[in-house]
């Protein structure tokens, strides 16, 4: 890597919070790990953009992946209409 | 073969023998559940009532193949899985071309500045807290997640709930949503990027 190279790193943070991204949820080079780490020891802002990405992704699927409640309940009337619907079938067969 | 794996086993054969298949009690049972898990993943709650509604019809229509292996509940949110991906896919294949483009062009530059990348000073990220884990695991956090990640694009939030709720792998998402790997991971940073701002103006 030459000098330019890492200033374009250093300095790009697009690049560097696309990085952030993959290597969560996927893998990235030796290399990347490299610019990424380059990166985030000069870039406080980035820094806090990883923190909070980390804690997203856990809170994403915390919430949502078993959820214990039924956050959105049917109204009444339609699922009784579908209650219909479905003994209408059953009893047909 | 390790004593604990023959518990294992054991214990799958019990808890299989129970699934039972009661299409007059799906309502009662999953209706509700299958609204929460459809709303999660598509911008439209009166597209996510007519899903509902389909996929008992649909399951109704093949609760003769129902193997008692899965739980009813399983069996009944793979069904509407399939349902929603079709959807995922209808939509990607009419507005990749054009978000392909908004990506490429002035969407990328909301962020980050053309010419060297660089954060524009308005949108940086600044701490509000969410560092701290146990603070935002509250309900009021929970609304504004959902707010905000209803406020992606389709196409964003689709691979976005297939990546970090389903679990899917990501030669899995493109394929089901005949995306591009390098589209897709435009997808996810763009998704992520435009989520957390979102949660930062909204908490803040």
């Amino acid at each position: 890597m030459n000098e330019s190279e890492i200033k374009k790193i250093a300095y790009n943070c697009k690049k560097a919070t696309f990085l952030i991204e993959k290597k969560q949820v996927g893998s990235i080079t030796i290399r990347e790990k490299l610019e990424l780490k380059i990166h985030l020891a000069g870039c406080s802002v980035c820094r806090i953009f990883e923190q909070q990405s980390i804690v997203i992704n856990k809170l994403v699927h915390d919430l949502f992946h078993e959820p214990k409640v039924n956050e959105f309940k049917l109204d009444d009337d339609f699922k009784r209409e579908l209650q219909v619907r479905i003994e209408e079938k059953l009893d047909k067969e | 073969m390790p004593e604990s794996q023959i518990h294992t086993e054991k214990n799958q054969k019990e808890v299989t023998s129970v699934h039972i298949c009661d299409p007059r009690r799906w309502v009662t049972k999953h209706a509700d559940y299958l609204y929460s898990y459809a709303v999660t993943r598509i911008n439209d709650e009166e597209l996510a009532r007519d899903l509902v509604q389909e996929t008992f019809l649909a399951a109704l229509e093949k609760v003769g193949k129902f193997e008692s292996r899965s739980s009813e509940s399983t069996w009944l949110t793979a069904i509407m899985k399939n349902k929603i991906v079709d959807i995922y896919r209808k939509k990607s294949s009419g507005l990749l071309k054009r978000q392909e483009v908004r990506m490429e062009d002035q969407d990328s530059d909301d962020f980050f500045e053309a010419e060297d990348g660089h954060w524009k000073v308005q949108c940086q990220p600044q701490a509000f807290g969410l560092e701290v884990h146990d603070l935002f695991a509250g309900k009021e956090f929970e609304h504004i997640l959902r707010h905000c990640m209803q406020k992606l694009p389709t196409l964003w939030l689709s691979v976005f709930t297939m990546k970090h709720i389903d679990e899917e792998t990501t030669e899995a998402i493109c394929s089901e949503l005949k995306v591009t790997a390098s589209n897709y991971w435009v997808m996810i940073h763009r998704a992520k990027v435009n989520l957390r701002e979102c949660l930062q103006k909204n908490w803040i």
